[in-house]
């Protein structure tokens, strides 16, 4: 329930398989055991890489790590330990997180433990909408999984894409649809009643500035009533498949 | 039928004026024009929508005779001490910017054959379109001895602003031990929820401050919005202190003597310290005045929130008889989205889009226990016509209940950004 509200949106990861059907993947963690111990030895807060790939499921709707990561909604997080804030090409950030970089927030296991128990204490007006890990174990542990993907571990060498837990059907053909941008625009106005256009994340997330794929995979989440947030599975529940592409054409045509 | 009207007006004799009328009115006398008579959740949002989607080609005047908005949603959390006044209050003046013409008069009447809108001032606002969104005024004699002169010894608070300020100074007032009592409206009113929300709210201010003050609820309902999730917070949070009187009861059979500051119930007169009335609504006087209401309020046909008396009439929000969208914030600029897309393809010929509708109502019932009902809507022939909902489950946990409460608070902040820009 910690990332109740930070899950509202957060799209999930498909891929397709023979039978034609979208489905998410579900990953396993067999690279844990490779650098398990690794990763107890260097932990200077003892964090437990195997017990934070648990930790990191509340992450992976919008983050990814592994050979495979790209930037989702959030960026992905290969070599997070050293990188300045705000730092990743191609990632998109808040104004304040770049700010934040260019001020000399760097993560190191620090300033990423503080970030991840209270992001918004850190870093006001973040784009992730992540209410935090309150249990410093949690913490820990997370940020020793994230460190077994930075340069110098021996994870970081023998990595896996990372999976995701919840199976969408979804045919292709539907994520291949064209959406109508105009129709989209008139079908966001109904969003903006509660979803800021400023991409204000207080209390109701922002759903500025997704990849378009995401975004249509988390309205169909809502609609198979897989994510779980009664206001959205109504919403989404009565958008036929032309109007979620043409929501999506239309929000993924906003800067 | 309104729902056929643009198809009427392109057949028979009608197709030329119908088919120049975009045309007619920008040779006429410039700009197609819109007059917009009240500046809240409804007719802010449409006038913004129009002026902003039509990108100057729609002249869109405003009029509203408030120079602050304060919003009536959320002033129940200013009355438990959660919110401030200035947290409640909005200016028009994003709105200026935006490229809405303002106008802070009243709106006194409205000529539709002319199809001019008369303001207190003097001035006549010509119109081709008109969307009216007054909100709500009271049934006069709904609640025995009380009128709108009394609203300063008893008040109504169920408009935004110094009617909120009035009851939040007399609670604070209230002698240790003292009786606040309400006098709840009648179906249909504005804000379903909002009458129990406050309740709960002035409780939450009592509990702290005046802990043996009791609280009296007369109602001529035998049931209420969130009854059921209401009835568990209070018990949970406020045991003893809220009686509610149901119409079973004789809640229904109800006096009150602003002089004495006593309210009588089925018979019983109770001295009470403040005195929350809330009579009977009705559609904004305006839209009486326009000649478009029926009974209490103004029938709209649902596809555009046309009146059923007139297709250049427009009436959004709690003004409005529509079918089973509850009067509220959410509703109205929901509907206001609608309306605004309909108005802008009759006058310049953009795409009309399917009307969807939806709203959702968050309650607070104590510090962190939010609550919500909500549903989504669509056009019939015959009215907006409920399609799925949803409410809140009574016994959720603590993080569940907050986590609701702090999306209300984006939601406000969501809403007033969507109407005011």
């Amino acid at each position: 329930m910690i990332a109740l509200l930070a899950c509202f949106l957060f799209p999930v990861q498909v891929s397709i398989r023979e039978d034609g059907f979208l489905h998410r993947n579900r990953g396993t963690f067999f690279v844990l055991a490779a650098f398990f111990l690794t990763g107890m030895a260097q932990a200077s807060g003892m964090g437990d890489p195997a017990l934070g790939a648990a930790v990191f499921k509340k992450c992976q709707s919008c983050h990814q790590v592994g050979d495979q990561a790209k930037n989702r909604v959030g960026p992905q997080l290969n070599d997070i330990l050293g990188r300045t804030a705000g730092g990743l090409g191609g990632a998109k950030y808040s104004k304040s997180m770049i700010q934040a970089g260019q001020d000399g927030l760097v993560w190191s296991e620090d300033t990423l433990d503080s970030f991840l128990e209270r992001p918004k204490s850190l870093v006001a007006k973040t784009r992730m909408s992540f209410r935090g890990l309150k249990d410093p174990e949690d913490r820990a542990n997370l940020i020793a999984y994230l460190r077994s993907f930075s340069k110098g571990s021996i994870g970081a060498s023998n990595m896996q894409e990372t999976g995701q837990g919840i199976d969408i059907k979804l045919d292709p053909s539907v994520l291949a649809m064209v959406g109508d941008a105009e129709y989209g625009e008139y079908l966001s106005s109904e969003c903006l009643t509660c979803h800021q256009s400023s991409g204000s994340n207080d209390g109701i997330p922002g759903i500025t500035a997704w990849p378009t794929e995401d975004f249509v995979i988390a309205m169909h989440a809502y609609k198979q009533k897989i994510r779980s947030h009664p206001v959205m599975q109504m919403m989404a529940g009565r958008l036929s498949d032309e109007e979620i592409a043409a929501l999506a054409a239309y929000f993924s045509d906003l800067e | 039928m309104k729902l056929n009207r643009r198809v009427f007006m392109g057949s028979g004799a009608a197709a030329a004026t119908a088919l120049a009328a975009p045309m007619a009115f920008a040779g006429g006398h410039g700009k197609p024009r819109v007059v917009v008579v009240g500046g809240g959740a409804g007719g802010a949002t449409a006038a913004r929508y129009i002026a902003k989607d039509s990108k100057g080609a729609v002249d869109v005047t405003l009029i509203e005779p408030s120079r602050m908005y304060y919003t009536c949603f959320f002033s129940n959390l200013y009355l438990g001490g959660i919110k401030t006044i200035d947290d409640l209050g909005h200016s028009y003046g994003t709105m200026a910017a935006g490229g809405v013409n303002v106008v802070h008069d009243w709106a006194v009447g409205v000529d539709r054959d002319a199809k001019t809108v008369t303001l207190a001032g003097g001035a006549s606002v010509p119109y081709d379109q008109l969307i009216l969104s007054p909100g709500i005024d009271f049934v006069e004699g709904a609640v025995a001895g009380w009128d709108l002169s009394s609203q300063n010894a008893m008040p109504h608070a169920y408009k935004g602003g110094s009617q909120t300020e009035l009851l939040k100074a007399q609670i604070a007032a209230m002698p240790q031990g003292g009786t606040f009592a309400m006098v709840a409206p009648p179906n249909p009113y504005r804000c379903p929820p909002g009458p129990y929300e406050r309740v709960s709210m002035v409780a939450h201010y009592l509990k702290a401050n005046n802990p043996t003050a009791k609280i009296i609820v007369a109602d001529p309902k035998p049931k209420f919005s969130k009854q059921g999730l209401f009835q568990e917070g209070w018990g949970k949070h406020y045991s003893g202190m809220i009686d509610w009187i149901g119409d079973d009861f004789g809640g229904g059979n109800v006096s009150v003597d602003p002089g004495a500051m006593t309210v009588t119930i089925d018979g019983e007169v109770t001295k009470v310290d403040v005195c929350n009335v809330i009579p009977a609504m009705k559609a904004g006087r305006i839209a009486e005045l326009a000649g478009v209401t029926d009974g209490k309020f103004a029938p709209v046909n649902a596809i555009d929130m046309s009146t059923k008396a007139d297709a250049d009439v427009y009436v959004l929000g709690d003004a409005s008889q529509q079918g089973d969208m509850p009067k509220s914030g959410f509703s109205a600029n929901s509907q206001a989205k609608v309306c605004a897309n309909a108005v802008r393809g009759a006058l310049t010929g953009s795409r009309v889009f399917p009307a969807k509708f939806s709203n959702t109502c968050w309650s607070l019932i104590d510090t962190n226990d939010g609550v919500k009902v909500g549903a989504t809507y669509e056009a019939t022939d015959e009215k907006i016509a409920k399609v799925d909902g949803f409410i809140s489950a009574t016994g959720e946990t603590a993080e569940v209940r907050k986590a609701t409460y702090e999306e209300s608070e984006g939601w406000y902040a969501g809403i007033t950004a969507d109407m005011f820009g």
